[in-house]
């Protein structure tokens, strides 16, 4: 068995047992490259279908790539999409570092959506080595009241059992990719031939590795312009796929407080 | 450039483990650091936080990823990280070493292969060595490197790490662990990481990374029987589709296969796809979408299986690791999942508790957090499992309270599906086994329930007679012969029927340890009672379902006191003013209602033989 058809076999086992066990699912589309591939999964799961509704928690400064690209495929694929807002800047934890500041928005956006359409359970497209706090993370990973994850006191996970059930009011983050590296989501892409934005490729010397807000967000060096050259890139280079990602570097734990309140 | 990459397929997960402060943190971090696989500014990043902080460079700082764990100089949680060397790739999994968090290191060596076991040189095998050493038995983990670490505390000498490393390797053979190579490190400096060590030359055996090198990745389940547990069944259209993931064998277009337990047959007629190549067949490891040639009834949990199946029981023998803070108790209630499969099970018994540094099994009324046991546990919906030695992933359960894992287990020396229902445990110098040849038949109580009037006793009494004839050991409890005298205190109230349910299953839980078969003939109108009823006699409990309406049973009327009910005369009178539950899942009905009482008797009859008669294991027919 070739290690992406073992990826993917992983990955459909979780949706298929998200699905099974947890009503009513949403799943997180932020239109980059991992959760174009995790929509594909679930395409691949449920042979065809995206049986749930897919959520853009819209921040309002995204790329208009990315906005285009939402609308088009949406329809494209007939997806049942479920567009979320975010609070404006003024009413976030001031005692954030800026960029956390301005992602923290994101997570008050997921919170209302998730109160609007009171989902037991949400899938998001995190890895674990995007990042060494998610590297800590579940596949079924329960939050609190407020969406706050207890990162010092998670459920033990073994052997494909899942924590699925939660009291009333708090959700479970379903993270069907949490076991993909970066250059697996690459050749993946490419194995399926999967749409993806075109930012992720060269122009003028820079790409973006990782798409965020426009104004928190960094291209890195590359001379990348295909599929073929970003896998290459991928196998010998050292930089950490986040660097450019404003909100990860501020602080020692900014990230980790991001997650802790509800962040992805 | 799929083609290209090196051999892609067999990235190894290999977890880190050890007792608290031994050094796995540091070693993965060092280990990280001089194979270049640390991303850039990775340190830099690491040495500005720790001039902040105004503390010292620790090598953990690239693993503990959170603030509490930089803090408090300990790993909570467990965390993976990518390791390349020239040969393949690496999943390096890191453990947390504190008892605290043992529910996290599980969570982290589960998904292992191999495992790296980190022993201090100065304070040697501790607690936490054993017990990880354990539970890597537990979970499968089969080829272990022993590292044993801070050699720079003891001037990079030989003969202690010698002590070190003769202690482990016996503590590892007697738990059959293989344990190719046990190497001295100092973590923190990189001595014996990727290079042999100037300060230690009287060691001349494997680095680290040469050991990881010439570890083999965990074996192939494809070759093994088929195991197929149903994960759901889609409806999308027209078609009727069963999923799940293989998790051993393979299967193919046309195959007839087994349902476990239902017994039932099917053949595949497709593998169901989307956006892929026509697919005809599939094997271990694979996440696939069946459609069969006929209608069955199919549902989660059932294992499609081949010509092997399956052992399907109601009492499962377990080594469990225990993860509550509450001590489980005989006679807990628990929710346990085998893979798709979910049980409502009772602790039926706690066989022993296993000491983890002697490897003794004591007795034990409880288990403790973090401990080891083998415990029986019981379930009305029969397990269709393997043992692990057999067939891991279908051996495997995890233990939930309401919303927690509170531990795992792995299913041990299984009996033959037949032999596993009537079997009792006994502390008699005469054994189980003894009693069953000396009356030629197995012991247990048939249960039976149903409304006043439909039959009961009429029945119990003639099956008595039959099996009396027979020779066998059969003895009716009823109302006249238990609520005059044993249970003359009790009436008629919700509270007074459970209690003499109660006694009468006590009773015929004794009567049936003595080698009989015990009939009860009791209304018993509540499900929970009889529930209890088959928990005071684990495995040995046949509930019958003596079925007749309330409309059949009132005409009969056999002692007249339906019409007594109806005249107010008595109350709480089951079928008139009191509720009958009828039973969900009855191991027998008799519809007495359709049936005559010689048609009825032939059917208990037969059941009987099926469920008592002794076969023994080595007869064979003479010609």
């Amino acid at each position: 068995m070739h290690y992406l058809a073992r990826l993917e076999s992983e990955s459909i086992y979780i949706l298929r047992e998200a699905y099974r066990t947890i009503h009513p699912l949403g799943m997180l589309w932020s239109l980059g490259k991992d959760s174009n591939v995790m929509l594909w999964l679930t395409r691949k799961a449920f042979l065809g279908r995206v049986p749930f509704p897919v959520v853009h928690v819209d921040t309002g400064k995204k790329f208009p790539e990315m906005y285009a690209f939402r609308d088009r495929y949406a329809e494209h694929w007939n997806l049942n999409l479920v567009c979320g807002e975010c609070p404006p800047i003024e009413t976030i934890d001031p005692s954030l570092p800026p960029a956390a500041r301005s992602a923290a928005r994101k997570t008050e956006g997921l919170k209302a959506i998730m109160d609007k359409e009171a989902f037991a359970g949400v899938f998001a497209g995190i890895r674990r080595d995007e990042q060494a706090v998610r590297a800590k993370e579940r596949v079924f990973s329960p939050r609190g009241l407020n969406a706050e994850w207890d990162q010092h006191d998670q459920p033990a996970e073994f052997w494909g059992q899942y924590t699925t059930r939660m009291p009333q009011g708090s959700h479970i983050r379903i993270h069907p990719l949490l076991h993909w590296r970066e250059i697996d989501i690459w050749r993946y892409t490419k194995r399926e031939n999967i749409p993806i934005i075109d930012l992720y490729f060269s122009r003028n010397g820079y790409r973006y590795r990782s798409l965020g807000d426009q104004d928190i967000t960094e291209p890195v060096k590359s001379s990348a312009s295909t599929i073929d050259e970003v896998i290459a890139e991928l196998e010998t280079t050292k930089v950490a796929e986040r660097a450019g990602r404003a909100m990860d570097h501020e602080d020692e734990d900014a990230f980790e407080r991001l997650r802790q309140h509800g962040y992805m | 450039m799929i083609e290209n990459t090196k051999d892609t397929d067999l990235i190894l997960p290999v977890v880190v483990v050890g007792h608290v402060d031994h050094g796995k943190s540091t070693l993965l971090g060092r280990l990280l650091f001089e194979t270049d696989c640390l991303p850039e500014g990775k340190i830099d990043s690491i040495k500005a936080m720790v001039n902040r902080r105004s503390t010292q460079f620790e090598w953990s700082f690239v693993m503990d990823a959170f603030k509490a764990e930089r803090d408090q100089g300990v790993t909570i949680d467990t965390t993976q990280i990518e390791l390349r060397t020239q040969d393949r790739d690496y999943l390096l999994i890191d453990a947390p070493g504190h008892e605290q968090f043992l529910k996290n290191m599980i969570t982290g060596a589960a998904n292992a292969a191999a495992a790296l076991l980190v022993i201090d040189v100065v304070e040697g095998v501790r607690d936490q060595t054993h017990r990880h050493a354990y539970l890597l038995k537990l979970l499968s983990v089969q080829e272990v490197v022993v590292i044993v670490n801070k050699m720079d505390l003891v001037d990079h000498a030989q003969k202690p790490f010698e002590d070190v490393a003769r202690q482990i390797r016996s503590y590892l053979e007697e738990l059959d662990i293989q344990c190719q190579t046990v190497i001295p490190v100092t973590a923190r400096d990189g001595d014996n990481l990727v290079v042999l060590s100037e300060r230690m030359s009287w060691y001349r055996g494997s680095t680290v990374v040469k050991a990881l090198e010439a570890l083999s990745p965990a074996s192939l389940l494809i070759d093994k029987p088929l195991r197929l547990p149903v994960q759901d069944i889609y409806h999308f259209d027209s078609r009727r589709i069963v999923v799940g993931r293989i998790e051993s064998g393979r299967l193919k277009v046309g195959d007839e296969v087994s349902f476990s337990p239902t017994g039932k047959v099917a053949t595949i007629t497709g593998l169901e796809q989307w956006n892929a190549a026509r697919k005809i067949s599939a094997g271990a490891g694979e996440s696939v979408a069946l459609t069969l040639d006929r209608e069955l009834f199919i549902e989660r949990g059932q294992i499609i299986h081949s010509m092997n199946a399956p052992h399907v029981t109601h009492d499962l023998t377990v080594r469990l690791i225990w993860l509550a803070r509450t001590p489980l108790e005989l006679g807990a209630k628990l929710q346990v999942k085998f893979m798709t499969s979910t049980h409502q099970v009772t602790i039926a018994a706690i066989k022993a508790v296993i000491d983890l540094e002697e490897l003794t099994f004591s007795a034990a009324e409880r288990v403790q957090q973090n401990t080891v046991a083998e415990v029986v546990l019981h379930s009305r919906t029969p397990f269709a499992v393997d043992s692990v030695d057999e067939l891991a992933p279908t051996a495997r359960g995890v233990l939930f309270d309401t919303f927690n894992v509170v531990g795992g287990c792995v299913a041990l020396n299984l009996p033959t599906s037949s032999d596993s229902r009537n079997i009792y445990p006994t502390g008699h110098r005469i054994s189980v086994e003894q009693r069953v040849l000396a009356n030629g038949h197995k012991s247990g109580v048939l249960w039976f329930t149903g409304l006043s009037g439909s039959g009961k006793s009429t029945l119990a009494m003639a099956l008595e007679q039959e099996l009396f004839k027979r020779g066998w050991q059969a003895y009716v409890l009823d109302g006249d012969n238990v609520r005059d005298r044993l249970n003359r205190d009790l009436g008629f109230s919700p509270d007074d029927r459970s209690e003499n349910i109660r006694r009468v299953a006590e009773v015929a839980r004794l009567l049936a340890d003595s080698g009989n078969i015990v009939i009860t003939a009791f209304i018993s109108p509540y499900q929970v009672d009889r529930e209890r009823a088959r928990e005071i006699a684990p495995g040995a409990f046949h509930e019958i379902y003596i079925k007749a309406g309330v409309q059949v049973c009132e005409d009969r009327d056999p002692k007249g006191l339906y019409a007594k009910a109806r005249r107010g005369e008595i109350s709480e009178f089951t079928g008139v003013d009191a509720p009958y539950e009828a039973p969900e899942q009855a191991d027998l009905v008799i519809d007495t209602e359709n049936k005559s009482v010689e048609e009825c008797l032939e059917m208990l009859a037969s059941y009987v033989d099926d469920a008592f008669a002794y076969v023994p294991s080595g007869r064979k027919h003479v010609a």
